[in-house]
């Protein structure tokens, strides 16, 4: 089994409740889950819709087809009713809609009627279709119940109640109305599935940034990062975390950077337009060795483009911005495990080596919500390179900028000692004080870039490989086209020699030592690259740094992500 | 007489000797400027960031580990113009966070441009009609914003400067010292015959905890210049309205490890 529910509406209409339920109940019974969203960049009005697919077997993007459709208003029938499988249904309250569709594709389910006999209240409408789609799957309701109960604890029991029976009446109108309904989800019980754990990128970013002690994260609001200083920001007290809304995102990098130097982990977070304010606090960083984590949300631009929609499009500008040279690391996680696991590895290396570290991700991963077994805390690094205490206090000597062997120089932490902390953003010597003379310039240069990035180079991990060795078709990507090219390589391959790489720790280019995916692209007859932008940012990165071409080029950029079926046809033109 | 520098560097220096504040007792964020490379001349710890960008950085060493006495030092270019945001936010904020404004009225280390509070009708190489720009008053600014302690000195009064540096370290609150200083180099309008002429030491009887005497006093430039504290209240700082830091600065709290796994439970 394996079905895509697509509940459609204006803005404010509640559609991500009934989609985050949906999603809910399905991941506590135990299927694989996967979601995303689409939305217009207003508060009220437009069209948005939610799309939920869960199987028995992973799942890791979305089909352009649906089984289900919940139309919250008439725009959303227009706009997808063509999307529907053969034997897929619509609902929808026509009394709401104004408006009659006929049947059998159809059918006409009375969600505030219902909600107001069998709840009391109209706005239980959200709560009738939740039911309703659950009885046209055939499934129990004890999930939703338990779910129902959690989210309205405070509000008391007629409230908790007044939605079970909503949830009631729309489950029990469709069992007895819908009888094209062949959807067999029901025995989900029997087979008695573990619960799964429900994850979407941005809250795996801030989950991620807790289980890696930061402490500080200041920002500027903007789509598609807001989520992280919502997360972290809920998060405050009980971890012991300051989050500040920062005057400009100048404010916010400069603040991370102002913390990180008197001790603590620090963070920010933007998308593409913050971050180009963002860029010259990004060379500081580089220049006074203060570590710091940026989380970069690409969103379509330029400018402010498609403010709530998914592009891949900063990568180069992630890689190359801010004055001059300096080391830095990039990952580009492909879903919301890795977005976990590498902003933990991102903390890591930043303190380690004291260098920024970017995780860059966009608004299809940030929303996407992903089943999981579980996340492993024993996988998580907690290292505290910086000098505290005794050890800081018993040195005989101490420079901020010292030259060392690896370029890293300890990291005091300033009052701690009676050891001073100096640095600036103009060249300096060990001290940290102002030079202008060559020699220093030439030393500093080798140390914080040279030395380091050998380093750092170590640290990347390689590419993930999936499919045959001896493919003869290897397709590439990077971030969150993972799971629709996954998808697409599990269908071809059937028929094709073909396999993938996948690129999530991207900058610097990982070595070969470990996956030599170098050989791999040459020995392919064919290799494409697959990215969510214009111009083929990764496509281009790798040949510069390795002189690898790609045969071909898959580039999407009208704001929206992959879908299964539009990939598998685009691959196909190729083979 | 030199730079005006000096005047603010010994004044500082002596102010921080009778305080008995240790070098590693305290912070100094700077910025671009003349005045970024105040804390090279001291012993102290130090953070010399980017231009306009001081109080950003400082509200963040504050905020990590508010036992450690901030100070922030920049020029009248740095603060109201590049930062003049941070400004603004950084009083309404109510940081702890000490602000020395080398005000020279002038762009020094770019050779002598027209600054924010530079004299309407200047004449330099870059205003070769004059300013046309109202000079920027930043006492009455920062009383408008309600900013906890807002002062004027001036370099050549050193004692007089000493104290006022000494009453704004000692003051619990974002202080402005706004600190006017001859640049003998590339001002030649305001300069220490110009400043002489016009300061005098606010009248003992004036009540600085009073907001709009104080908006008059901040109003008072021409002829005569008054210098000493404008205004002061006693606004709650913002350090000590986060419950997170209430017992411990951020920097000293141990790490909770031992609720990762706990929070995992949350996604399912």
């Amino acid at each position: 089994m394996d079905y895509s529910i697509k509940i459609g509406g204006e803005a404010g209409q509640g559609i991500q409740t009934v989609g985050d339920t949906l999603a809910k109940v399905f991941a506590r019974s135990g299927f694989h889950v996967f979601t995303h969203q689409d939305y217009e960049s207003r508060v009220r009005g437009g069209h948005n819709f939610y799309q939920i697919r869960f199987s028995d077997k992973p799942v890791m993007a979305s089909k352009e087809k649906i089984d289900i459709l919940v139309a919250l208003d008439k725009e959303s029938v227009e706009q997808h009713q063509s999307e529907l499988h053969d034997n897929g249904l619509g609902i929808y309250d026509a009394a709401s809609l104004k408006q009659k569709y006929g049947q059998p594709r159809f059918l006409d389910i009375p969600f505030v009627a219902l909600a107001v006999a069998r709840g009391g209240n109209k706005i239980m409408a959200n709560t009738v279709a939740t039911g309703a789609v659950l009885g046209m799957l055939g499934m129990e309701l004890d999930a939703l119940i338990s779910i129902i109960k959690n989210t309205f604890k405070k509000k008391g029991e007629q409230v908790i109640n007044a939605n079970i029976n909503a949830a009631m009446a729309g489950r029990d109108f469709a069992v007895k109305n819908c009888l094209r309904c062949s959807f067999s989800a029901g025995n989900a019980r029997e087979l008695s599935r573990k619960p799964k754990m429900l994850i979407n990128g941005i809250e795996a970013i801030g989950l991620g940034a807790l289980a890696s002690g930061c402490k500080f994260y200041s920002a500027y609001p903007m789509t598609p990062s807001t989520g992280i200083m919502n997360y972290i920001a809920d998060k405050e007290e009980e971890f012991g975390i300051i989050v500040e809304q920062a005057e400009d995102e100048i404010a916010a990098i400069n603040m991370a950077l102002g913390a990180s130097f008197a001790g603590v982990r620090a963070m920010t977070g933007t998308a593409g337009g913050g971050f180009a304010l963002m860029v010259e606090g990004l060379s500081l960083c580089g220049m006074t060795e203060t570590p710091v984590v940026i989380a970069l949300g690409q969103r379509p631009a330029p400018a402010t483009g498609f403010p709530t929609r998914t592009e891949q499009g900063d990568l180069l500008f992630a890689m190359h911005t801010a004055h001059g040279e300096f080391p830095r690391i990039i990952f580009a996680p492909g879903t919301p495990e890795q977005a976990f696991y590498l902003t933990n590895k991102a903390f890591d290396l930043a303190e380690k080596y004291q260098i920024p570290a970017i995780i860059i991700f966009d608004q299809y991963l940030a929303d996407t919500e992903w089943t999981f077994d579980g996340f492993d805390t024993s996988r998580i690094k907690y290292t505290d390179y910086r000098l505290r205490g005794d050890a800081f206090k018993n040195l005989k000597e101490y420079k901020r900028h010292a030259f060392t062997d690896t370029g890293v120089s300890p990291l005091g932490i300033p009052g701690e000692a009676r050891h001073l902390i100096v640095t600036d953003s103009d060249e300096h010597d060990e001290e940290g004080h102002i030079v202008e003379d060559a020699g220093t310039r030439s030393r500093m240069v080798d140390k914080r870039l040279f030395k380091k990035l050998l380093l750092i180079r170590e640290e990347i991990e390689p590419p993930v490989f999936y499919g045959d060795k001896n493919s003869e078709v290897v397709i590439t990507g990077w971030g969150s086209n993972y799971g629709a090219m996954k998808e697409a390589i599990d269908e071809l391959s059937k028929t094709h020699s073909i396999a993938m790489l996948h690129f999530s720790e991207v900058y610097p280019l990982p070595l070969t030592a470990k996956l030599d995916y170098l050989n791999i692209l040459k020995n392919a007859k064919k290799t494409i690259c697959i990215e969510n932008n214009a111009t083929g940012q990764f496509a281009r990165t790798l040949r510069a740094e390795t002189g690898h071409v790609f045969d071909a080029a898959i580039n999407k950029f009208d704001g929206r992500p992959f879908l299964i079926e539009g990939l598998l046809k685009e691959i196909s033109c190729h083979l | 007489m030199g730079c005006g520098n000096f005047g603010i560097l010994n004044a500082f220096k002596n102010a921080v000797v009778e305080l008995g504040i240790e070098p590693h007792q305290f912070t100094i964020v700077s910025g671009i400027g003349q005045a970024g490379k105040f804390p090279h001349y001291l012993k102290c710890n130090t953070f010399n960031g980017l231009h306009g960008r001081t109080l950003p950085v400082a509200t963040g060493i504050r905020l990590s580990n508010h036992e450690m006495l901030t100070i922030a030092v920049a020029g009248d270019g740095d603060c109201y113009g590049e930062g003049g945001n941070h400004f603004m936010h950084a009083i309404r904020r109510n940081i702890n966070v000490k602000l020395f404004v080398h005000d020279n009225q002038i762009y020094g280390l770019t050779k002598g441009q027209a600054s924010p509070t530079s004299l309407e009708g200047m004449k330099t190489k870059n205003q070769p009609f004059g300013v046309f720009s109202e000079q920027l008053n930043p006492m009455a600014l920062a009383v408008a914003l309600d900013c906890s302690f807002v002062a004027r000195g001036f370099a050549a009064d050193m004692e007089h400067l000493k104290n006022l540096v000494k009453a704004a370290i000692n003051h619990k609150g974002f202080s402005l010292v706004d600190i006017l200083q001859p640049c003998v180099t590339f001002n030649k309008i305001n300069t220490y015959e110009w400043y002489r002429k016009r300061v005098y030491h606010i009248e003992p009887e004036y009540n600085p905890e009073d907001r709009a005497g104080a908006f008059k006093k901040a109003l008072e430039w021409g002829e005569r210049i008054p210098i000493g504290v404008i205004y002061k209240n006693n606004r709650q700082i913002l350090e000590e309205r986060i419950p997170v830091i209430k017992d411990m600065p951020l920097a000293k709290q141990a790490v909770a490890e031992s609720k990762w796994e706990n929070i995992l439970k949350e996604f399912y």
